[in-house]
């Protein structure tokens, strides 16, 4: 158990393309961290260093207060799980989880004790004498678990190692990791590019950008205050709802009405110094079904009034999609989300609004159904730098 | 799938035609070494008297039986010394990027294609300089030269195939670079080492350019070398009989070699190991 510190941590590689530039992470003795972001963002490479499979570039790298810069992978007394398992296919399950214990020259006796502690653990008992391929996705998983677990490390080290497996063994197995976490209470730093899986999982999240750290914190605490579109777009499924808008004396206009801001949401964006031309940001959830929200309460939002283009009754809850004439905000940030959710594959599938409606919603695709939304949980962006004015942390 | 007697028939037929092509001069060869002296240039394939005294006589003198244990002795020895030394050079030349890469392989590629005659008239002065000529070592060290881009380029293909996140795990779990190239990398690439072995070995058992060349006595001369300097027990004697013998019985080891390997060089080795 360790904390690990990351300071100014900057990875540039020989022919000057830069990865990771000046991270900033302090994880403490036994959090769960999470490293998300889009595919190229950094989150591996910075994994990679932490490990010390990668040379740091600049910046420093602390576990337990020491400097670990130059220390060797296996000095550092650091598990990695994986995305591909790297289980060794020569070995049977148990040599492949004793192999630790025996470059560290652990006695026989309590090799066998603690391989069998982990498989204890981990269900893995019957299968000991296999060989990995012999085994399904989730068992190798737990194998490459079982591997990290047994020597007690001081810290693990987590390479989506979810992403290769099917969904419903991928939601079970991330519950298992969550439980083997608190339960061990090692020190955990865990990458993903799944959103779900950072929301889920971590005390907290760290959502990463072309290498820069865009916003650290609880999920909660990320999801109710996103530092920018960014993470704003990244984190919450389905994503938020960005309409370009004009702001004039606490008055917002938008593709979805003309809009009076709350008190709070106005002050907030004095104080940010907002420009003329912001996007504003609703998340799917804080629409309703206007024939649903009682009287008093429909003061404090608007609402618009627009066809259902598609309706999803997912049983809880309904999903309702419109489209807004006007085009959506687009920016830097946005364009990426897109791309990286593969957005861009589909044609038009960029000026969608995405609604939750209760389950108890009458609304019809193809008909004309008002809509309500939440006035205060309304988040304003700077379209050129991606800043959200009304951030209250 | 069912195969009608008439394809059945067609392919058994090329089969025969291409088994007998290539093991005739073999068979043939077999069959003299049965022969008798008096029955030796009969022209029979099948012999008409049946005699093992062909044996008997090469394994009665020093004159097959020494070069036998030479042979043996040089090819292993070269076979190993390059197999090893081929590892390390492919690995290297799979997994890491370092300068004069382009150069080594370039460098290996060009030994591979120089001719051999070509080099055996200044190996020999050289080795008469160094004390080197008529010793194990002085057929031993040109082999490995010989045999190493072999080595190489075929290794180097296995390594290449080894998911390199096996080596990362290895660190992480606490081996050094040695302990994870022996311990994971190595048993992985195992079928490539024993088929580049193979090939290696064949390559120094049969060679018979240097062996001729570079030897001159009993010392260190190789099967193919002393089978050349056969005779019978007078210089009126053919000696076709005992050299067909020696013929037969130096290619009994390369066929156990290949058959005993064979089995080792099984396909698939590394599935398993990651995401399949």
């Amino acid at each position: 158990m360790a904390e690990i510190v990351l300071d100014k941590v900057t990875k540039r590689y020989p022919d000057g393309a830069l990865a990771v530039s000046d991270m900033d992470i302090e994880i403490a003795d036994g959090e769960f961290v999470i490293l998300v972001g889009p595919s190229g963002c950094g989150k591996s490479t910075a994994l990679n260093m932490i490990a010390g499979l990668e040379d740091i570039s600049s910046g420093e790298l602390r576990i337990d207060g020491q400097r670990a810069n130059e220390k060797a992978p296996k000095d550092r007394d650091i598990a990695m799980v994986f995305q591909s398992y790297a289980l060794y296919p020569h070995m049977s399950v148990r040599e492949n989880m004793a192999f630790p214990l025996r470059l560290a020259k652990v006695d026989d006796a309590t090799v066998k004790q603690k391989v069998e502690e982990a498989a204890e653990i981990l269900d893995l008992t019957q299968h000991l004498d296999r060989r990995p391929s012999n085994l399904s996705g989730g068992q190798r998983q737990r194998v490459a678990m079982g591997r990290a677990i047994v020597r007690s490390p001081k810290a693990f080290l987590m390479d989506e190692p979810l992403s290769n497996l099917d969904a419903k063994l991928r939601g079970q197995m991330r519950t298992s990791v969550s439980k083997l976490q608190k339960q061990l209470g090692t020190t955990t730093v865990y990458v993903t590019h799944d959103q779900t899986e950072a929301m889920t999982l971590g005390d907290r999240v760290v959502v990463l950008r072309g290498g820069i750290v865009q916003q650290i914190g609880s999920p909660q605490f990320l999801y109710d205050h996103p530092a920018n579109l960014f993470v704003a777009g990244f984190i919450g499924s389905p994503s938020m709802n960005f309409v370009p808008a004009t702001l004039e004396e606490g008055v917002l206009k938008s593709p979805l009405g003309t809009i009076t801001l709350t008190d709070r949401v106005r002050r907030l964006a004095e104080a940010a110094d907002a420009p003329r031309e912001v996007v504003a940001g609703i998340r799917p959830e804080h629409f309703e079904d206007a024939a649903l929200v009682e009287e008093t309460h429909r003061a404090s939002g608007a609402t618009f009034t627009a066809p259902v283009d598609v309706l999803e009754s997912m049983g809880a809850e309904k999903y309702a999609y419109f489209t807004v004439e006007e085009e959506l905000a687009t920016t830097a940030e946005l364009q990426e989300l897109a791309a990286d959710a593969g957005a861009t594959d589909v044609p038009g599938g960029g000026s969608t609004i995405v609604t939750r409606l209760s389950a108890s919603s009458e609304a019809r695709e193809g008909q004309q159904l008002q809509v309500w939304f939440d006035a205060d949980r309304i988040q304003l962006f700077d379209p050129s730098s991606g800043r959200n004015l009304t951030y209250s942390g | 799938m069912a195969v009608t007697t008439g394809r059945k028939a067609r392919w058994a037929l090329i089969d025969v035609v291409v088994v007998v092509y290539a093991l005739f001069p073999v068979l043939w060869i077999a069959s003299l070494s049965f022969k008798t002296k008096e029955t030796l240039a009969d022209g029979n394939f099948i012999p008409r008297e049946w005699t093992l005294q062909n044996y008997a006589d090469i394994f009665a003198t020093n004159e097959f039986i020494r070069p036998l244990i030479n042979s043996l002795g040089i090819a292993t020895i070269a076979t190993l010394i390059a197999v090893v030394l081929g590892m390390m050079a492919a690995y290297a030349i799979a997994r890491l990027d370092f300068p004069g890469k382009k150069a080594l392989i370039g460098v290996s590629l060009l030994i591979a294609m120089f001719p051999q005659i070509s080099l055996v008239t200044p190996l020999f002065n050289i080795e008469s300089a160094l004390g080197l000529f008529d010793t194990w070592p002085g057929l031993i060290l040109p082999y490995i030269t010989f045999a190493l881009p072999l080595a190489i380029y075929t290794l180097s293909a296995f390594f290449r195939e080894i998911p390199w996140e096996l080596e990362k795990a290895a660190k992480m779990d606490g081996a050094t670079p040695g302990q994870a190239f022996w311990r994971v990398i190595a048993p992985l690439a195992a079928p490539g080492v024993f088929t580049t072995a193979i090939l290696v070995f064949i390559f120094c058992w049969n060679d018979f350019v240097f062996a001729i060349s570079l030897t001159s006595t009993e010392a260190s001369r190789t099967v193919p070398a002393a089978l050349s300097f056969f005779t019978g027990t007078s210089q009126f004697e053919d000696p076709t009989g005992t050299i067909s013998a020696a013929a037969v019985v130096i290619t009994v080891p390369i066929v156990l070699f290949v058959l005993f390997f064979q089995r080792r060089i099984v396909a698939g080795l590394t599935s398993g190991a990651v995401k399949g």
